[in-house]
């Protein structure tokens, strides 16, 4: 569904991606993990044409994205910080997504999310009185709001509480079963060994490796997907 | 396009800045025209607020409301929308709303107690300056991310064209009096909107006195009325050509 080739970006000295391959396929749930700052947001925003890259190309389902828009009809997105206009009441943005995006639906809007985090109980409140969770929700609820066939989750569960991060488990879940591409951020292992299916590990712009979970395992020996990974990550540094 | 500049506008029509400028305008032309009898005296008076307080509303407001609508704007980007149409939306629905402000504030007065020729090109040059500071303001916010600093070339476009260019200007004329600078005078003055505006206005008015130098060479080279086509075109390329130039960098820029 997503193939990227040899993607660069360079912002002033810092290079924030240094020729990045990788092949995401529909029907899996891909965990994009790293340090902080090592080019995680830059690749979704990439995919997402909100940063254009330097060098190398992006392929949606078989067409370059390069001054493309119309596949982002066909993804949804959830950002790290969910930013939304302060004076803005949370139904009308809602209201507001949907008229700018009526044509995506081929039915029925996935409104699954918004009543499942109780949203329509704030649909009055303008979005700067909302916590920094309830934007989180509004975030989660805009990006499966479309049906869309890849979703891409930058940190989603950072400031959920426990019930909310577990329902928005539960959907991605859901969407994977009915053979959806997920990309997913997230600094919490125990929850990706929850939801993903494989690992793309990214140091300093680079894709070091990328691997299913149930591999990273078998390799390391280890039963624990954080200690396995670290496991892995000190062989990789002792082979360098 | 048209959706977003609903968007923007339903959001622009509650802002009390907007609010505020358009009692500010209606005070000022109703006050200057009910203490003058004249009532092309209170237009000459009303120029100031035209030449100054216009252009300064219009670019300010305008920078101020780009940065603060940033997230708007980037949620936007993340959706299938071109970027040339969410930049050009938001500049149509900023850009409507000013004018709409300007008209209500000033052309209203205007319209009630003048109603001559005159007021209309008064009406014509400001809604031209409008625009203009509005395409400004678009090319100030998009080289920068940083409000501050958007803000602060807004100030100095604005700071520029209102007082240094006149001042330059004089320096240019006085150091090189003894030369025939006519045609140079011309083209100088097309480098400012701002004095575009006022010829444009002045030649209508025929006061000589106001003209300034630019006015009288403009008056004698063109004769009133061809000035005044030239003076409306050049204006319009002075819209056109900041938010062309701000609709390329914003094609490119990194969100």
């Amino acid at each position: 569904m997503i193939q990227i080739e040899g993607l660069q970006k360079r912002y002033g000295k810092i290079q924030a991606l240094r020729g990045i391959d990788l092949t995401f396929n529909l029907g899996q749930v891909v965990a994009l993990v790293g340090p902080n700052a090592s080019g995680k947001t830059t690749l979704i925003k990439c995919l997402l044409g909100m940063v254009i890259p330097d060098g190398g190309k992006i392929i949606f389902d078989g067409n370059d994205i390069k001054g493309d828009v119309l596949y982002k009809r066909r993804i949804g997105y959830m950002p790290q910080i969910g930013r939304y206009p302060d004076n803005m009441r949370m139904g009308y943005l809602f209201g507001m997504m949907k008229d700018l995006g009526k044509t995506r639906v081929k039915e029925l809007f996935d409104e699954e999310l918004i009543v499942a985090f109780k949203l329509e109980e704030m649909f009055g409140k303008p979005m700067r009185a909302l916590s920094g969770g309830t934007r989180q929700k509004v975030s989660a609820a805009l990006s499966f709001l479309f049906d869309p066939e890849v979703i891409i989750l930058d940190e989603p569960t950072a400031g959920l509480d426990p019930l909310a991060s577990e329902i928005l488990k539960q959907k991605i879940q859901k969407e994977k079963d009915a053979g959806k591409l997920i990309l997913v951020t997230s600094h919490i292992m125990s929850e990706l060994e929850e939801i993903a299916d494989s690992i793309a590990y990214i140091v300093e712009g680079e894709a070091i490796f990328y691997k299913s979970i149930a591999e990273i395992k078998s390799e390391s020996g280890e039963e624990r997907l954080g200690r396995a990974l670290f496991h892995l990550l000190h062989n990789l540094k002792c082979t360098r | 396009m048209y959706k977003i500049i609903k968007y923007v506008l339903h959001d622009i029509f509650r802002n009390r800045i907007l609010l505020a400028y358009v009692v500010l305008l209606s005070l000022s032309s109703f006050g200057l025209f009910m203490m003058n009898e004249d009532v092309s005296k209170g237009i000459s008076s009303l120029l100031t607020v035209l030449l100054i307080v216009v252009p300064m509303v219009s670019i300010l407001f305008t920078t101020i409301y780009f940065f603060n609508s940033y997230e708007f704007i980037e949620l936007l980007v993340a959706q299938p929308l071109k970027r040339s149409n969410i930049l050009l939306g938001v500049y149509s629905g900023v850009g409507l709303s000013l004018l709409a402000a300007f008209w209500v504030g000033i052309g209203l007065p205007i319209i009630i107690f003048d109603g001559t020729v005159v007021g209309w090109y008064f009406l014509l040059s400001g809604s031209l300056l409008t625009m203009i500071f509005v395409s400004l303001a678009f090319l100030a916010s998009v080289l920068t991310r940083d409000k501050t600093r958007g803000i602060g070339i807004s100030m100095l476009l604005w700071f520029y064209f209102t007082l240094i260019f006149d001042g330059i200007l004089l320096m240019v004329l006085f150091a090189f009096s003894d030369y025939p600078l006519e045609k140079l005078t011309i083209f100088l003055s097309c480098l400012n909107p701002v004095d575009l505006a006022r010829i444009m206005i002045l030649l209508k008015m025929d006061i000589s006195a106001l003209m300034g130098y630019t006015g009288a060479v403009f008056n004698q080279f063109f004769g009133s009325s061809l000035g005044i086509v030239i003076s409306i075109s050049v204006m319009l390329i002075w819209v056109a050509v900041p938010i062309a130039i701000a609709l390329r960098i914003f094609e490119r820029k990194n969100l």
